[in-house]
């Protein structure tokens, strides 16, 4: 073989092993999962069968999904914003001189460490009325105690509180890190100039700090979709659907129903959502992030 | 060079031949058998040593008793295992898994493999109702491993403090309703009775239903009968408890949570399962009894827990070993053993006759509640599509608990949802 056509056979056969586990648990999977979603689920007794859209009818009618969904929206809603402006807070402290700056930065961090089915252990006692943490310091300001998880209209109030308390500190990690890259004489002209620390961080960090930003927002869209693992501990889903998420949903009919064609077209709702918002991202972003 | 090559090559093929002479002289056969945990406890450790005794009795069988997590857990690994190569023989799983497992084609029915006359005997010496889950179509599908039911944990010193004699728990509707108010302290410092609606709420609501003469399914798997008058009393009774009688907090109580409630004295009552008395009785610190749950039109209780089942993936002699080991782990003495060390009942009525359960019982009654409210048990929730039909109860019972809904209402819906869930396997 000539050389240029050995390079090419050298060149596929270096991508070979990243291409088998990306056809593998990436491509594969997803096309699988959609040509499932147009069958049955089978069973013994009932061998799976082409049905065409049928289960997407089922789940458009379903009402369970559709308020999974607004649970979902309402939960991106109240961590992304959130936790990215704590963390860029977090970050932006924790990066001058403090006494303690270590202590600090690991007692940020230290939730992120944490497994989250630990996270939720804890978090289901603090949010236990009356000998729960949150409510004997509320008793301690004489405010009166509340059923936080059993209440539908606080659920998911308290579950993003729990889920920005845990992502923070992770995003603080990334934005100390673009943060320690900018160079200081950018502060010093700034000083010189007679500029405020608002202006400053308005007009000169944040506008440096948009590549991270843009990361930080893809990731946080994907924990909103992802983060699930809590709802095991402290609701499973309840009151009756009112912190029911679509990964959890989606869970719970493969595997407590067995029905894995329902799971399948839920799946591919899943999917598309997160396709739309990861290119909506990078198309609107991206033109507005100055890459040095 | 050769001839050292030589000498190992036939060393070699000695040490083989002799190895696959032993191999197939003792031909042993290998059973692979999956196992949940469900309550807090070392019960890895007490499997295992119920295990090793009877590879001690049954040299000629392998166990590999593997744990599984939760009964979900146990369930998913189990049917995977089946999909896979590696399938088990035998697996402890949720009672009411039953109608899955047998749609999946995924269980043999003990009828079908016992053969002596003293096999089908034993298949009817354990306690009626805990055969009841395992049961359908006229033959026996799960034999009761790891059972339990719903018991009424009370705070004796609290019933002092308010007046109430300790010895004389609530044993009906109406007392429990009464006792429950002078038990109240204002406030929320302590509430009357607490009964968990996270979790497995179709659970407590199937003791109430049974309370109020009514039971939730038919023995098929094809009938649900949430939406009858009696049930949608127990609903609502259920409800009145907080919204109206004000002994119980209003909204969800949670499940993984009570049992710490019940121990810092929140509650002066708990309804429970009876697999939680090991760890309240260590950990209490005040007086505290377990009593039958109360009646209104009579007693009532669920049962709850796992039973062995036998995979349709197996040949005859791993059919007959596995026998042996289920016939071994609900022996009487193994029954006995198992009661003693986890608090689970013990299984039939001969394993309270041992020597070793006797004693237990008669130094600590409260283990003996569980047993006797077996005379008015009925079966656990469970049909066709069990997973979808016992989340629209879940949902119906905390819509309602939390004042979404009416009981008549939430119930209602319930019913014609599973009505159409149901209406294919009728």
């Amino acid at each position: 073989m000539t050389n240029s056509r050995m390079r090419h056979v050298y060149g596929w056969l270096l991508l070979t092993p990243a291409a088998i586990l990306l056809i593998g648990f990436t491509h594969y999977p997803t096309v699988a999962t959609l040509i499932d979603s147009f069958f049955s689920t089978g069973t013994a007794i009932r061998p799976s069968r082409f049905v065409g859209l049928d289960n997407y009818q089922l789940m458009v009618d379903d009402p369970i999904f559709w308020k999974v969904l607004g649970n979902n929206l309402w939960f991106a809603l109240g961590t992304i914003p959130t936790s990215i402006a704590l963390a860029i807070v977090m970050a932006l402290w924790v990066n001058r001189r403090l006494p303690g700056r270590a202590l600090v930065r690991m007692a940020y961090f230290t939730p992120t460490v944490l497994p989250m089915i630990a996270v939720a252990n804890i978090w289901l006692f603090f949010y236990t009325p009356d000998i729960g943490l949150i409510d004997q310091i509320a008793a301690l300001f004489g405010l009166p105690g509340h059923n936080w998880l059993g209440d539908p209209n606080t659920v998911l109030g308290a579950i993003i509180v729990m889920t920005i308390w845990k992502e923070a500190g992770f995003f603080m990690i990334f934005y100390l890190a673009a943060l320690q890259n900018l160079p200081p004489e950018l502060e010093e002209a700034a000083k010189l100039e007679g500029a405020g620390r608002w202006t400053y961080f308005r007009r000169v960090t944040f506008p440096l700090l948009m590549p991270i930003t843009l990361f930080v927002l893809i990731n946080a869209v994907l924990n909103s979709f992802k983060l699930v693992d809590h709802l095991f501990i402290l609701t499973k889903g309840g009151p009756d659907n009112a912190s029911n998420l679509l990964l959890y949903y989606i869970y719970i009919s493969a595997f407590s129903f067995f029905d894995s064609a329902y799971a399948a077209t839920l799946t591919m709702v899943l999917l598309v959502l997160l396709a739309v918002l990861a290119i909506a991202q990078f198309v609107i972003l991206d033109k507005r992030i100055h890459y040095r | 060079m050769l001839r050292i090559l030589r000498k190992t090559v036939l060393a070699m093929a000695l040490a083989i031949g002799i190895g696959g002479l032993a191999v197939t002289a003792q031909a042993k056969t290998e059973l692979t058998m999956y196992y949940p945990v469900a309550v807090g406890g070392p019960l890895t450790a007490i499997v295992d040593g119920l295990v090793a005794n009877f590879m001690k009795q049954n040299p000629d069988i392998q166990v590999n008793a593997i744990y599984a997590g939760n009964y979900n857990d146990a369930r998913i690994k189990a049917l995977a295992a089946l999909k896979s190569g590696q399938p088990a023989q035998l697996s402890v799983m949720f009672s009411i898994d039953i109608y899955e497992l047998i749609e999946q084609g995924a269980i043999v029915a003990f009828d079908d493999i016992v053969e002596t006359a003293d096999d089908k005997a034993w298949l009817n010496s354990f306690f009626p109702a805990l055969m009841e889950n395992g049961r359908t179509q006229g033959k026996t599908w799960g034999i009761p491993f790891q059972r339990s039911t719903i018991v009424m944990y009370y705070n004796k010193d609290a019933f002092r403090e308010a007046g109430l004699d300790p010895e004389m728990p609530p044993a009906t509707w109406d007392e429990l309703v009464e006792m429950g108010k002078k038990l109240t302290k204002a406030g929320g410092e302590r509430w009357g009775v607490m009964i968990p609606s996270t979790g497995y709420p179709y659970w407590m609501f199937g003791a109430l239903a049974m309370q109020n003469g009514e039971v939730l399914m038919n023995g098929d798997g094809n009938q649900t009968y949430f939406a009858k008058p009696a049930v949608v009393e127990a609903l609502q009774f259920w409800r009145d408890l907080g919204a109206k009688y004000g002994v119980m907090p209003e909204g969800t109580i949670e499940w993984g949570t009570l049992r710490q409630n019940f121990l810092e004295g929140k509650t002066a009552i708990m309804w429970h399962s009876t697999g939680n008395l090991t760890a309240v009785k260590s950990n209490a610190k005040f007086d505290f009894g377990v009593a039958m749950l109360p009646a209104n039109v009579r007693r009532g209780t669920p049962t709850g827990g796992g039973n062995f089942y036998i995979f349709k993936q197996t040949t005859p002699e791993e059919r007959k070993a596995a026998m042996k080991l289920i016939k071994f782990m609900t022996s009487p003495e193994s029954s006995a053993e198992w009661s003693i060390k986890t608090g689970y009942i013990g299984i039939s009525p001969a394993a309270y006759e041992t020597p070793a359960l006797k004693a237990y019982v008669a130094e600590f009654p409260p283990a003996a509640v569980a047993r006797d409210q077996l005379e008015f048990a009925t079966a656990e929730l469970s049909t066709y599509q069990t997973g979808r039909v016992r989340k629209l109860l879940d949902d119906a019972i905390q819509a309602a608990l939390t004042g979404a809904k009416t009981p008549e209402a939430a119930l209602t819906e319930a019913q014609s949802q599973s009505d159409r869930l149901l209406a294919g396997y009728r």
